[in-house]
């Protein structure tokens, strides 16, 4: 049984042909569509290095069924960035050191994206990390990861006129 | 993973027809299911992606007073609704406890309800359980236990409920509705996971092919908003499972307490209402010591079922605490820690 899925990725629409309805969204986008920015780490739901924006929202492309994502909108880390100018999530983590070997990062800085469009945590570091405990860093970057995060989100809310 | 067809039926009535086949099994957020099929613990043949079903990702509050929850509202927009967190704070603490944030986001309410035990011996397909495989035996019962059942168990099965959600919503008399072959049934959700007995394992008190459609929460469940808190011990701060935790929820008059609902979650394979401890505390001063006794009494049937026992004295401790918690009165915003010990220090100590 062949399905097929029409779904937007990063703002251009796909259709793809399913011929395996077990494909995950992990493997759709990676394996199909091309894009291995999104990571597969534990591929359980444990790790996060799979985060991605479905609809907007984070969420763990490795227990998600491709099948299932028909008619979404997906944004990966390669849809983040305008050009060459970083979104400011990535900037942040590059300012701030976010990372030692990379290999979590797309998902942390999905992960970070998500919570910020939350907009839960404010500049509070204990609801970053609280919000950041999706993403395991096997580094152990976290005070870089959590230091981007509120500086992407003291930048967003002065962006926004507000204060944090 | 097995390999299986996937169908996505456009009404409740023709999932229903289509789960009615055996092997088969509905998805949701997939968060649970598709994890077991992962690792070999299920292997369903159809797979019935019950997401899109028209109207049951709402949240409606009825003319009564009860609010009816659809069964795909996702866990995080449930904890985030204004008027439901406001209404019933512990349990938007106990959500927001459970999990991560990308699995809030995608596991919905009914499959919260739905979700399997996390015994090791379960989990692993090379092990004899007899929730899995009735009659295989239970490898749990001479390893490594000491995180199971203390409360309800027998040596058929001595697994818990991982469920931080159901802890509060089983204390508050929630309604779980039921969509099925035979037609629409309710149970309660306090006995929608059933207990094992000599010979049977217990497990969800579903028949074949029935789906949960909806949760309610009865117009009094909303009197105990200002002194609700959910109180949950586990081995790291966030992400992980409860060793044990506790739902507590006051309804004052002045000092005195009118109504006390409480549960406990994590030491049976139910959430575990303690309707004993809640008529015990109906009258009495809200102090120290009748929150100690009310605790005593909620564990006074416990016994460990392995190398658990310590569990029976961390379970009493924790649910003074809720207690001495909702006592203080709901905060304003759910903690930063959501349900943790290490934070909302205000008078009560780790060792209550």
């Amino acid at each position: 049984m062949t399905l097929s899925i029409s779904l937007s990725v990063n703002g251009e629409s796909l259709s793809v042909p399913l011929e395996d309805p077990r494909t995950t969204l992990l493997d759709l986008l990676r394996e199909h569509i091309g894009l291995t920015g999104t990571k597969k780490g534990c591929d359980r739901g444990q790790c996060g290095a799979c985060t991605v924006l479905l609809d907007g929202k984070r969420i763990n492309a490795c227990l998600t069924l491709a099948a299932s994502v028909d008619g979404t909108d997906v944004t990966t880390i390669e849809g983040l960035a305008t050009g060459d100018t970083l979104h400011p999530v990535q900037a942040a983590f590059i300012e701030h050191d976010g990372f030692q070997c990379g290999y979590c990062t797309p998902g942390q800085i999905m992960s970070a994206v998500g919570l910020l469009s939350e907009g839960d945590a404010g500049a509070d570091p204990e609801r970053i990390r609280e919000g950041m405990s999706g993403n395991i860093c096997r580094c152990a970057a976290y005070p870089g990861i959590t230091a981007a995060v509120l500086d992407a989100q003291r930048r967003q809310s002065e962006n926004e006129g507000t204060s944090a | 993973m097995n390999r299986f067809d996937y169908i996505r039926p456009g009404s409740v009535a023709e999932a229903v027809a289509a789960a009615s086949e055996a092997g088969a099994a509905y998805l949701a957020g997939g968060t649970n299911l598709l994890d077991l099929m992962k690792i070999g613990v299920v292997a369903p043949g159809k797979v019935i992606d019950i997401t899109r079903l028209p109207g049951l990702d709402r949240i409606d509050w009825l003319e009564d007073g009860s609010v009816r929850i659809g069964a795909m509202v996702r866990n995080a927009d449930l904890a985030r609704n204004p008027a439901f967190s406001a209404a019933f704070p512990a349990v938007s603490e106990a959500l927001l406890s459970g999990a991560s944030p990308q699995l809030r986001n995608a596991a919905t309410v009914g499959g919260n309800l739905m979700q399997e035990t996390r015994c090791a011996y379960f989990q692993d397909p090379l092990s004899h359980c007899n929730r899995r495989a009735p009659g295989a035996g239970c490898d749990a019962l001479e390893g490594h236990n000491r995180s199971h059942a203390v409360l309800g168990w027998t040596p058929s099965c001595i697994a818990t409920h991982p469920s931080d959600f159901c802890v509060p919503l089983a204390a508050l008399g929630a309604v779980v509705e039921i969509e099925g072959p035979d037609g629409s049934r309710e149970v309660d959700l306090a006995s929608l996971h059933e207990l094992p007995g000599t010979d049977s394992a217990g497990g969800i008190a579903l028949k074949h092919g029935e789906m949960i459609t909806a949760l309610r929460l009865p117009a009094e469940a909303s009197a105990f908003a200002g002194h609700s808190r959910y109180l949950k011990l586990r081995e790291r701060t966030s992400f992980a499972f409860a060793l044990v935790s506790a739902a507590a929820m006051l309804r004052m008059e002045q000092e005195t307490i009118a109504e006390a609902r409480i549960a406990l979650g994590a030491v049976a394979a139910r959430p575990w209402r303690a309707a004993e401890a809640e008529t015990f505390l109906k009258g009495k001063k809200a102090e120290p010591d009748a929150f100690a006794e009310a605790a005593q009494i909620a564990l006074k049937e416990a016994s460990p079922s392995g190398d658990n026992a310590f569990k029976i004295t961390l379970a009493t401790r924790v649910l003074t605490r809720a207690l001495t918690l909702a006592a203080k009165g709901t905060p304003d915003r759910v903690p930063a820690l959501p349900a943790s010990v290490f934070t909302s220090s205000e008078g009560a100590t780790a060792h209550a």
